[in-house]
């Protein structure tokens, strides 16, 4: 699921200018570690009809709002796959649904439920857990609905998800139903049986491998017949596909109003991540993935038509953790075993509704806020700030200290998040440690302030130099609110003549998310 | 004859396992492994051997000569 990234790096535009001035301010690089991923769709309820939004609000990987309070787990409890992808290469985790060259740690279905019960007795914010792989959940429906069913009976309060290639699923739909699965990932790459033999060389059906046109005809007919009966059920689908140029870029248009008319309620489009060294069928042959661009011209022609989903970060299939926080390395299946868990559901709900008083919290400060910006002040003006942010809808990162930093665009409807920008070293594919400012600065380059619970002198003067304000003085305020503020003041200070508004250039973007036009 | 599993390129995904009519795949050791001694070649059951069908990494599901052919109990295979 969601959940990982892993795409290869898209590099836009050259910012050569700005590169020129930061080398004046060389030596002092910020450093950047870890860098967890998290995926999740900036709609809010003004976009998604309320009775899916009800659903969806607390899951991490459908709401980008969610991701600063709750977290989502994998479990990777399905290892045997039914169908090959031209994208996969099984020694590692589907490149689909995990980081390339990434090997989840197999569990079986008693050792993934201690697991999911020794995160959520230690994260509260755990809400929700998702099987993904590193195969196919419903080609291993024993384990798969067995670790459903242990969780179910001890921590209730846990929300179940699973994704799928489809080739099985209308086999499991009564399944799913009965252990309350509320959200069903369908990876859809075509509908159209030329452009599937393109993508996958074979699946397993019947007792038999079946080749070409012939297995592509049966996986899509499949996947629209699993997608149809769980619609009809009232269980979520949201649809992943990736998107690769050349074979079906064109065609996911078409997929697009497939799902679409069978109540699909979320489509999130991928970049195919292809490189030589992850030994698949794209990677050896040289199939490149999409640019930042095609990838956005893309889900923009598909947005008249669905929600998109455009900021899914791609988790790798046993990742753990809050927004930008990878804890898996403290639930190895050794440290879970001697773990000695008690499930405590009693204190997870005080500490939800807790965190739901701060959601409150956050919405009221920003209405507040919003009750300030005069309309005619804002004179159709509109600017991008990126956000140091650790969660909880709060500016507490230092800036040094960022993996991603969040991107939000305030005009005169406020402050509404577009994106994120990762920053992490795993991204950045070979750049150096005193690279590394210059690669923040290259990310946000499009911003025209970066607000951060703290940074050096250095990056400030860095920052300042490319022509981004760094922003201190609303160090672990609510985000949103303050950037409302932030934004009020700014168009005073360019009525007042004090600054002059400057158009911001283009940004580099590492995976493909928004880019703001 | 039975088939073997070459472990060098086995990926440990268990999708040969659930599909074996005889239940002659078993984990050891963190591959798999066939029991040559319930290993029918899937003669009777299936038209094609079913871990050479399912397996994701060709030639890892290959016969083994060193046994002679299955017969099934009371006729020609
Ligand atoms: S050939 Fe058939 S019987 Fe023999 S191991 Fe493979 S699946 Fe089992
Ligand atoms: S299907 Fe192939 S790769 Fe998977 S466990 Fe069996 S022999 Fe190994």
């Amino acid at each position: 699921m969601d959940d990982s990234s892993t795409f290869d790096v898209v590099t836009a535009e050259p910012l050569d200018d700005i590169m020129q001035k930061i080398a004046e301010h060389k030596g002092c690089g910020t450093s950047s570690s870890g860098g967890k991923a998290s995926c999740g769709s900036s709609d809010g309820p003004d976009d998604m009809a309320p009775e899916i939004w009800e659903k969806v609000k607390n899951h991490p990987c459908y709401s980008e709002e969610a991701h600063h309070h709750y977290a989502r787990m994998h479990v990777a409890v399905a290892p045997a796959c039914n169908i090959q992808c031209n994208y996969c290469n099984r020694k590692y985790d589907c490149a689909n649904e995990s980081r390339p060259g990434v090997v989840s740690e197999k569990l079986s279905p008693e050792q993934a439920a201690k697991k999911v019960l020794a995160v959520a007795s230690t994260i509260p914010q755990m809400t929700v857990l998702g099987i993904a792989g590193p195969g196919d959940p419903l080609a291993n429906p024993a384990k798969t609905f067995k670790t459903f069913e242990l969780i179910s009976k001890t921590a209730p309060d846990i929300k179940l998800c699973l994704s799928t290639n489809g080739l099985a699923l209308p086999d499991h739909v009564e399944t799913i139903a009965r252990y309350n699965v509320d959200h069903v990932t369908i990876t859809v790459n075509m509908t159209d049986p030329e452009v599937g033999a393109e993508i996958y060389p074979w699946i397993f059906w019947n007792h038999k491998r079946v080749t070409g046109k012939e297995a592509a005809k049966i996986l899509t007919d499949r996947q629209m017949q699993g997608l149809e009966m769980l619609t009809e059920r009232g269980i979520l689908c949201k649809i992943n596909s990736v998107m690769i140029p050349g074979i079906n870029d064109q065609h996911l248009v078409e997929v697009n109003k497939a799902v679409k008319s069978r109540g699909a309620f979320l489509h999130n489009i991928m970049p195919l991540i292809s490189a030589p060294e992850h030994g698949t069928v794209f990677g050896l042959s040289g199939q490149r993935g999409p640019s930042a661009q095609e990838l956005k011209a893309l889900q923009d022609s598909c947005e008249g038509e669905m929600n998109m989903m455009r900021h899914c970060r791609q988790c790798r299939a046993d990742a753990v953790g809050l927004l930008g926080e990878d804890r898996s390395a403290e639930f190895t299946t050794d440290k879970i075993m001697e773990m000695d868990v008690a499930y405590d559901l009693e204190s997870r709900q005080a500490y939800q509704s807790a965190v739901e008083q701060e959601r409150l919290a956050k919405v009221a400060a920003k209405e507040a806020e919003m009750e300030t910006l005069s309309r005619e002040d804002v004179d159709g003006l509109n600017i991008l700030v990126a956000v140091a942010t650790k969660g909880n809808g709060r500016i507490n990162e230092h800036f040094g200290h960022a993996s991603e930093f969040q991107v939000y665009e305030l005009s005169s409807s406020g402050a509404k998040f577009v994106g994120h920008r990762r920053v992490d070293l795993y991204c950045q594919g070979g750049y150096g440690e005193e690279d590394s400012l210059e690669t923040v600065i290259r990310a946000i380059n499009d911003c025209t302030a970066v607000f951060v619970a703290k940074i050096g002198h250095c990056p400030k003067d860095s920052l300042l130099a490319a022509g981004i304000e760094p922003i201190d003085e609303y160090a672990f305020e609510f985000i949103e609110q303050s950037a409302i503020a932030y934004f009020r003041n700014y168009l005073a200070r360019v009525k007042s003549g004090e600054i002059a508004h400057v158009a911001r250039g283009d940004a580099d973007i590492r995976q493909g998310a928004f880019i703001s036009a | 004859m039975a088939y073997k599993i070459v472990a060098s390129q086995c990926t440990s995904c268990s999708a040969c396992e659930a599909e074996c009519p005889n239940v002659a795949i078993s984990e050891k050791n963190g591959t798999f492994v066939i029991n040559p001694k319930k290993c029918t070649e899937c003669i009777g059951h299936f038209d094609i051997p079913q871990c050479v069908a399912v397996c994701p990494v060709d030639n890892t599901c290959v016969i083994d000569t060193s046994f002679p052919r299955y017969q099934p109990p009371g006729g020609a295979a």
